[in-house]
């Protein structure tokens, strides 16, 4: 991650992140050891597979973990420290600091409630100040900005359909105008189409208001679209992060590399009738592998990924990734394997 | 692993019967109180070969699921028929047992369609069974097998929770392949799977077909997954077909204005985006004229006027879409076949 100049901490910073759940099993770590940094107005997509601790982390920086969780490292909003903030500051700072967009919007909603209520409840709870009347407004601007009908504001959950009941919760994402996004697979179990609407207009929210976004997502297609730098973890930790089109078409991690390959270029006779996936499952937390987490799993592992510890290494063009393959001193091939579309390569033309 | 690539595409022979085929299905569903029947699927032809994968793709609500749950007996057409292997499938309790060891349903969350108080085994041998077929084990440590849950013995005590997404998946697919079915319909058979499982999950399918013969009906409203496993391809619109080809044909030259459209929002489209506003229409009140008209980005922007079509497309019905062989492609769709021409 570049440094970023210092007279201004950067919006968000995680510094050496590290999250371990304490169960009737024994300690689980899911996070183990994570920093990044996010400043208004940039996008950073988080991908990987379940368990893989992606989730953990956006939690964490609303505090928002169950009390099994113990936490290193620091959270740092606009420089100051999430985990050590009093309860009164972390209040302030949730909603109108920094919000999450939940992945599952039809069962985040109250199912009691009309919408209208749900979204000025922060603005009310925010700045306790505000009439009803101006809290109104404020909800169908809102409306408004999501590309709902302000009569919608009057609707139960259950008259909408999934793509507006996602779109009445980036509304509440921005009732008190956050600095910072949270989206947590906002796009998961909706339809091309609607997906299309809904990154569009999160793409498009977070343009015209300077936010900064940290979008989540297992879709590597989605969030390379959506978002400017892409951070891909496995097993807890960050394996390669970089410009997104970069990580997305050229990986240099071989995790990476199997999460881009998993959906494919539509057209590109390569993918035709022969999907490609990644055998095996991710380790479990509390047996993580010794040296690279992955190795057991990797098609290209050598001996010594068993052994030697991983630490994210300079990839060249502003990337890092966490594998030998990539340090010049490796004896032996390029880890790129495939690469998944040259920077002028137009899918389209590949079919005859 | 993944299926080798280059191999050649299973193609039934031209004029073989099908093995599972909607004649004219049609389904309505009453209204409830004053409300209006909902017509979900409106007139569909479809004919599926042996050892083929259609993928009926199209968005929510646009009655994708309901002619799936047609094709396996468990709605009834209001219009039409369904019919396996050239006969008109029966709805008596008898003859629907019968049709179900051929016609195999794989649901789309594996969490929620394995009993999590049920070991693998004896949610891979329930249709074993029901169906009383005796030699129960030895057909459970095939299915699981051939699944890719080896050695199956090790499988066989252990819960839905002791497994991964992709496992429960393959035990899912184990328990509808125990019967030895003809057809798999898969309904997002890879919607609620991580992106590393998806691949796999998909390369079981396509195995499958090419070691046993399964056809395959796989409804889904993910285009990658036909592009990765299907045959043919068809894309529905508010209860109709309205384009159906290879995925070759419909991804290099998509002619209806609807398949565009949902081609050119995916990641990497090299088309600029074409974002159809709202939700799909009601299926309550299916527009006259061509149904997509409404939506359509080529009457919008006088594409169809130019033409000389516009007039028919808001007044004029299309067709129902005769059934197609396996590598022919049709499009229903007014400005289409005036291009065409």
């Amino acid at each position: 991650m570049a440094q970023l100049p210092s007279e201004r901490p950067p919006l968000l910073e995680l510094r050496d992140l590290a999250i371990t759940y304490q169960t009737g099993a024994g300690p689980v770590p899911a996070v183990r050891g994570v920093s990044l940094a996010v400043d208004a107005g940039q996008t950073l997509g988080l991908a990987g597979e379940s368990g893989c601790g992606k989730s953990t982390v956006a939690a964490s920086i609303l505090r928002l973990l169950p009390s099994s969780a113990t936490i290193t490292g620091e959270i740092l909003f606009n420089g100051e420290n999430v985990i050590t903030m009093r309860w009164g500051r972390l209040r302030a700072v949730r909603w109108a600091g920094a919000s999450i967009i939940f992945q599952g919007a039809m069962h985040s909603l109250n199912p009691v409630q009309r919408i209208g209520r749900q979204i000025a409840e922060p603005i009310l709870l925010h700045s306790p100040q505000t009439t009803p009347a101006q809290a109104q407004r404020r909800v169908a601007e809102l409306l408004g900005q999501v590309g709902l009908p302000t009569r919608r504001a009057e609707s139960y959950p259950h008259e909408l359909s999934g793509g507006q009941k996602q779109r009445v919760m980036i509304a509440m994402a921005l009732a008190c105008e956050p600095n910072l996004i949270i989206a947590d697979e906002p796009t998961t179990a909706l339809d091309v189409m609607i997906q299309a609407q809904v990154l569009n207009l999160i793409g498009g929210l977070v343009r015209e208001h300077g936010i900064g976004l940290i979008m989540i997502s297992h879709d590597l297609s989605v969030l390379s679209e959506t978002c400017e730098r892409l951070a891909v973890m496995y097993a807890g930790r960050i394996v390669e992060q970089g410009p997104s089109h970069l990580v997305f078409t050229q990986a240099r991690h071989p995790y990476a590399e199997a999460l881009a390959w998993a959906f494919p270029i539509i057209g590109d006779p390569r993918t035709r009738l022969s999907p490609r996936g990644l055998p095996g499952d991710p380790p479990d937390p509390a047996k993580i592998p010794a040296g690279c987490s992955f190795h057991p799993r990797c098609a290209v592992a050598v001996p010594e990924c068993s052994e030697r510890a991983m630490e994210l290494w300079p990839a060249g063009d502003g990337r890092l990734a966490a594998c030998l393959r990539i340090l010049p001193d490796f004896p032996g091939e390029s880890p790129v394997r495939s690469v998944r579309k040259e920077e002028k390569d137009q899918p389209g033309e590949a079919v005859a | 692993m993944t299926a080798d690539s280059g191999q050649e595409t299973l193609v039934a022979e031209q004029g073989a019967t099908p093995v599972l085929s909607a004649a004219g299905v049609r389904v309505s569903f009453p209204g409830r109180g004053r409300r209006p029947a909902a017509t979900a699927v409106d007139g569909v032809n479809l004919d599926i070969a042996p050892g083929e994968i259609v993928a009926l793709v199209g968005e929510s609500g646009c009655g994708k699921t309901t002619l799936a749950r047609t094709m396996l007996g468990l709605e009834r057409p209001t219009e039409g028929q369904v019919l396996f292997g050239g006969s008109p499938i029966g709805y008596r309790s008898g003859a629907l047992r019968m049709y179900r060891r051929q016609v195999q349903l794989v649901l789309q969350d594996p969490t929620g369609s394995l009993n999590p108080r049920h070991t693998v085994y004896e949610a891979v041998a329930e249709g074993v069974r029901i169906h009383r077929l005796g030699d129960e084990e030895a057909r459970v440590s095939r299915a699981l097998a051939r699944c890719g849950l080896r050695p199956p013995e090790r499988f066989y005590g252990r819960y839905p929770h002791e497994l991964s997404g992709g496992q429960r998946q393959r035990v899912v697919i184990a328990g509808a392949l125990v019967l030895e079915p003809q057809v798999l319909v898969a309904d997002e058979p890879v919607a609620s799977l991580d992106a590393s499982v998806r691949g796999e999950i998909l390369s079981l399918l396509l195995k499958l077909r090419d070691d046993l013969g399964l056809a395959a009906l796989v409804v889904t409203h993910d285009l990658g997954l036909a592009w990765n496993i299907a045959d043919r391809l068809a894309v529905m619109y508010l209860g109709r077909i309205v384009e159906v080809g290879t995925p070759e044909q419909v991804f290099a030259n998509p002619r209806h204005p609807y398949t565009k459209a949902l081609m050119s929002v995916l990641p990497e489209s090299p088309i600029e985006p074409i974002v159809l506003a709202g939700e799909p229409p009601d299926a309550t009140r299916i527009p006259g004229g061509c149904r997509f008209h409404p939506r359509c980005p080529e009457l919008a922007s006088g594409a169809a006027a130019a033409a000389g079509v516009d007039g028919r497309c808001r007044g004029e019905r299309l067709p129902v879409l005769p059934p197609t062989v396996p590598g022919e492609s049709q499009v229903s769709c007014h400005l289409a076949q005036a291009l065409a021409r």
